[in-house]
């Protein structure tokens, strides 16, 4: 094990275990979170899609680690995994980009 | 014949992985500073199993060679052009006897590249014959390897083959990663000379299924999740159509276990498997129903076992003294690849078992 990392590749096992602190809270969660991830209107493939997506942009380790797995053995290839994750990026650069309608119509406002 | 390789054999590679002693010590010896992997005989007893019996014999499966026109990355025969070893004649004729005599429903044919036998027409005629169901695990880039396998499809159909073909993926990146360069092109072309003689087609009595296994450290993911999209690609890209897909997990054995040791990953994909284990899938392994037969007439429990030179458990252990009754008595042997059988939703080579 690496002392000197805060992240630990072995602690993603882990997860399960955050119930030992408030079981009541982590049990809701766990269902709710298997829940979400059941096939429904959108597929599991797809949902395992969103979520390697999602974790890209909250930059989670564990998640990135484990929804690369999970998207591979839910069919995806590498192709998709790469496009999901620029979703992720474009909208992250939208969101700051967008926002710069609102620097233009100060500029607009106050600049001669 | 045209040769795909995504690497050689071990054993033209003389990777002391070609000896099934020094495989077994590897699967059974975590490398140095690990703890042990729990043994697969503990598992089963903590699940009510002391030993592992076999229930109503359905299928002989017979691997006529080790000879293939591709060297796969993930091939747990170590199969390739460089193989030798091919099922004779007479252990074929061995074979048709003890279908015949103890009225076998089904005879799975594997190899290698079954097609390359220079018997194997003439053993499916037989077994036609004989009335048995007839499988055909087929690796598809066979049929276009060379003009005299274009006329498979045609063969296949005739004599009413099921056919498990091989297909990682419907993307062309994953499955020649895995099973060498343009075999993808080639598998969707022999899937649409399948397609075009029937195989596949609604309303059509020929089977066409395909065999998916993950081309990495990875489990198979939902079975019924992954033929939806495998139907969904594969016909909007290529309209190719099929019937089932099966997903089989990779055991670590011969080239599959080099990748897992080679890659980093061996320890974790055993603890994987070791932590997936699931009961519920003992009643279905395929072991169960099976006996597996191998190029030079010895029987094993299954395909892995066969890999692994560890025949059946019983005095008659070749396909010449063949007596479903003796069998019937045996203990199957099991070992640390089991877990592979054994991990989540199962898996057999005919998919998930649960």
């Amino acid at each position: 094990m690496n002392q000197k990392s805060y992240f630990q590749p072995e602690d993603l096992k882990k997860f399960g275990n955050i119930t030992e602190f408030q079981e009541a809270m982590g049990t809701k969660f766990f269902d709710y979170y298997n829940e979400v991830f059941r096939e429904g209107a959108l597929t599991a493939r797809e949902k395992a899609l969103i979520a390697l997506a999602v974790a890209h942009t909250v930059q989670c380790p564990y998640c990135i680690d484990a929804y690369t797995s999970d998207c591979l053995a839910k069919g995806s290839d590498e192709e998709q995994m790469m496009e999901a994750v620029h979703v992720s990026a474009a909208i992250r650069a939208g969101a700051s980009l967008v926002n710069s309608v609102m620097m233009m119509n100060q500029v607009k406002q106050v600049a001669m | 014949m045209s040769i795909r390789q995504a690497t050689k054999s071990l054993q033209s590679r003389h990777n002391p992985l070609a000896e099934t002693m020094f495989q077994l010590d590897v699967l059974n010896h975590p490398s140095t500073g690990a703890s042990e992997f729990k043994s697969f005989t503990t598992s089963l007893r903590e699940a009510g199993v002391n030993h592992l019996k076999p229930l109503k014999l359905d299928t002989l499966q017979v691997n006529v060679g080790r000879l293939c026109n591709q060297s796969c990355a993930h091939c747990h025969v170590d199969a390739g052009p460089d193989r030798t070893e091919i099922m004779t004649k007479a252990v074929l004729e061995y074979c048709l006897e003890a279908i015949d005599r103890f009225n076998i429903p089904t005879v799975d044919i594997t190899g290698g590249a079954p097609e390359l036998n220079p018997h194997f027409r003439w053993f499916v005629k037989e077994c036609h014959e004989l009335g048995c169901h007839i499988m055909d695990r087929c690796n598809l880039t066979i049929i276009v390897s060379n003009p005299k396998y274009a006329d498979l499809p045609q063969f296949f159909a005739a004599h009413e083959i099921e056919l498990m073909c091989s297909l990682p993926h419907y993307s062309s990146i994953r499955t020649d990663h895995q099973r060498g360069a343009g075999v993808f092109d080639d598998s969707i072309k022999a899937l649409k000379m399948l397609n075009a003689v029937g195989y596949g087609k609604e309303n059509s009595n020929l089977e066409l299924n395909l065999i998916q296994n993950p081309s990495g450290a990875f489990l198979p993911g939902d079975q019924s999740g992954l033929e939806l999209e495998f139907k969904r690609q594969l016909k909007r890209k290529y309209d190719i159509d099929f019937n089932r897909l099966y997903s089989i997990t990779n055991l670590p054995i011969n080239r599959f276990l080099e990748y897992l040791i080679e890659s980093g990953n061996y320890e974790s994909y055993m603890q994987t498997l070791i932590e997936a284990f699931n009961p519920a899938t003992i009643d279905q392994l395929m072991c169960r129903n099976m006996i597996s037969v191998g190029w030079n007439g010895y029987l094993y429990d299954c395909d892995f076992n066969q890999m692994l030179e560890l025949k059946v458990a019983s005095a008659k252990n070749h396909i010449r003294d063949f007596d479903e009754v003796a069998l019937s008595e045996r203990n199957i042997v099991v070992n640390q690849h089991c877990y592979g059988c054994t991990a989540g939703a199962g898996s057999s080579c005919g998919g998930n078992l649960i």
